[in-house]
């Protein structure tokens, strides 16, 4: 605190005090006011997609494919969906090894290798993933756009999620369960699967929920892996493109069309009410295992 | 007795999938966009034209490559466009996700602070094009027709902030909602590291007379530097790499370095989207591969960025033992 000049009437002592009581007030005002702004960005941005999306949610959305720039959304919803659980069915198989291996074999000289590469692939541009599969697969495989490529491309983002929520819901399983295994003579696997496994499902789950939100609001990955269709999956894994929503939303708003603009929204309302759904329902199971394991 | 198939060897294996997915995409951007680096050399950094060439003429030889007449690649643009863009949403996000990270740890109640942080956690949740649908929609009108005009009326005597405002597509709103983008990863791991600090630390800083603000200014923000450091680098790493956001409302400018704060401007990651269709009518293949360099340079920055990050949280773990 700088000394105050004795230039007014003010005692210096008092003034300081003042001072500080300023800028109490002030500092938390501004934290309070940056939480406001965040909170009203949040609550424009639903309200936005809410509204919009609402008039032009209807009944054909979810029963008609879409036709050129109109119809309704069913092809879509479809491939979403199958693109999101195809990319998860890839991902949660090496995902759930590697978080084991760091939660359970942490000691190894591998594992901080492992988690740090990780991590990195966390931070992997989305649109660069797409990128590389789409050379790969759809070039020069030669699968064409499809829902394997697609799918590959979300498991590539999603394993970072499933590696890392996985060790941290292994983690939580108290050493004294394996100890006791142990000594009644069980092997790792035995230990790993029917011991800590059973206890660590819950959160394992919050990891899989996370990376299917992910999935499911991904773009960049997708737009030259999956491509687009207008016709629902006809059951081929390679050369058949697949439709989803949130293309629908990138392709569709810059359109000229009304009919272009309620595909776009509804398809966004859906988009963003999914996501919202799957994060409060992880939410209210990372709660409910916190509750158990205490 | 030795046995070759252990459950830890297993999952090693299953799990180093993880790692050589990391390792195949870079090792295979470094082979595929080989020929691009060989052809551009620096220039590709240094200059500020990305053209293909002209698509109807045959091929001419350069450098002993096969390439087609007036064909340059060169991504200074794209380099503008994304390290500004990415600066201010830092400088904005930084500072605001911190001040709200404080205002969940210091003013809601505990048992209230999970609801309440949901509110701006949300925003980690709402997938990047629907953030593109909300700009283009919302904030490019509003911007573009009431506050840009505004500012260079009233600014205007400010660097950066005069000239024609524009459409309200660009490098200021591209920045303001990528700041938005990443403000939650700030405001989650500061708040935790706050929340989790050694509380000592603060109740000694309040026994000697300071008041809270003036404790947690002094005290409590110094000691989560690290983390708030090692969030900010995170949040960095994440807007050089959002793609559709950027894509619908930064006006996909080519060949164009930014004059004002309201310039269109593409960044590495939209330019790719935008402009790998046309790469690919190249027959020489050479603007494919100049786009596959765009994608390893990003993508190397991306590596260091989010190395040197995780590096420093996973040290302040072991220092603090605070999770992050």
């Amino acid at each position: 605190m700088a000394a105050a000049s004795a230039s007014t009437f003010v005692p210096p002592r008092q003034r300081r005090r003042l001072r500080r009581r300023l800028t109490d007030g002030l500092g938390w005002t501004v934290s309070t006011v940056a939480f406001l702004l965040l909170g009203a960005a949040t609550i424009s941005i639903f309200w936005a997609i809410a509204a919009r999306g609402a008039h032009a949610l209807h009944l054909a959305i979810f029963t008609q494919v879409t036709q050129g720039t109109a119809g309704g959304l069913l092809n879509a919803i479809e491939g979403t969906l199958l693109l999101a659980v195809g990319g998860l069915l890839l991902a949660i198989p090496p995902g759930m090894a590697a978080g084991i291996f760091l939660a359970e074999f942490g000691a190894s000289r591998f594992a901080p290798v492992l988690r740090f590469m990780s991590d990195v692939l966390v931070g992997l541009p989305s649109i660069v993933v797409g990128y590389f599969v789409y050379i790969v697969a759809v070039v020069d495989l030669g699968w064409g756009f499809s829902a394997l490529a697609g799918a590959i491309a979300l498991a590539i983002i999603s394993l970072p999620y499933i590696t890392r929520t996985s060790e941290m819901a292994f983690r939580q399983v108290p050493a004294d369960m394996r100890d006791a295994a142990r000594a009644l003579g069980a092997t790792d696997g035995h230990v790993i699967l029917r011991i800590c496994l059973p206890i660590a499902a819950s959160s394992v789950l919050t990891g899989v929920l996370l990376a299917l939100a992910i999935s499911v609001g991904e773009t960049a990955p997708l737009l030259y892996t999956a491509g687009w269709s207008n016709y629902t999956w006809n059951g081929h894994l390679t050369h058949e493109p697949v439709g989803y929503l949130t293309y629908a939303i990138w392709a569709f708003i810059t359109e000229p069309f009304q009919s272009a603009h309620a595909l776009a929204y509804a398809a966004a309302l859906l988009v963003s009410a999914f996501v919202l759904v799957i994060s409060i329902a992880s939410r209210m199971l990372m709660a409910a295992s916190r509750r158990h394991s205490r | 007795m030795f046995k070759l198939v252990t459950f830890r060897r297993f999952t090693a294996v299953l799990g180093g999938v993880v790692a050589a997915v990391l390792v195949a995409v870079v090792v295979f951007f470094v082979i595929y966009a080989w020929p691009a680096i060989r052809l551009n050399g620096w220039h590709f950094f240094t200059s500020n034209t990305w053209n293909l060439g002209n698509l109807y003429a045959n091929p001419i030889e350069r450098n002993g490559r096969m390439i087609l007449p007036g064909a340059h690649y060169g991504i200074l643009f794209l380099i503008a466009g994304t390290l500004l863009s990415t600066l201010i949403a830092v400088v904005l996000a930084v500072p605001i996700g911190a001040m709200a990270a404080v205002f969940l740890a210091e003013c809601v109640p505990s048992q209230l602070r999970t609801a309440v942080s949901f509110f701006v956690e949300l925003l980690a949740a709402i997938p990047s094009v629907v953030f593109g649908l909300w700009g283009y929609v919302v904030v490019i009108p509003f911007l573009g027709h009431h506050v840009y005009p505004w500012m260079t009326a009233h600014l205007g005597f400010l660097p950066f902030l005069s000239g024609a405002p524009g459409s309200g597509y660009g490098l200021l709103t591209a920045g303001l909602v990528l700041a938005l983008m990443i403000v939650p990863l700030i405001t989650a791991t500061v708040r935790d590291a706050l929340v989790s600090q050694y509380r000592g630390l603060r109740d000694a800083a309040l026994a000697l007379g300071a008041t809270r603000f003036e404790t947690l200014w002094t005290v409590q923000l110094p000691a989560t530097r690290r983390v708030l450091v090692g969030s900010g680098i995170l949040a960095t790493g994440r807007a050089l790499g959002e793609t559709m956001a950027v894509l619908m409302i930064s006006g996909n400018a080519l060949n164009y370095l930014p004059r004002n704060i309201y310039s269109p401007i593409s960044t590495m990651a939209s330019f790719i989207v935008s402009q790998l269709d046309s790469a690919l009518q190249d027959p020489t293949g050479l603007a494919v591969r100049s786009l596959g360099e765009v994608a390893l340079a990003l993508l190397l920055i991306a590596v260091v960025v989010n190395g040197a990050a995780r590096l420093l949280l996973y040290y302040q773990d072991r220092t603090t033992g605070t999770t992050s």
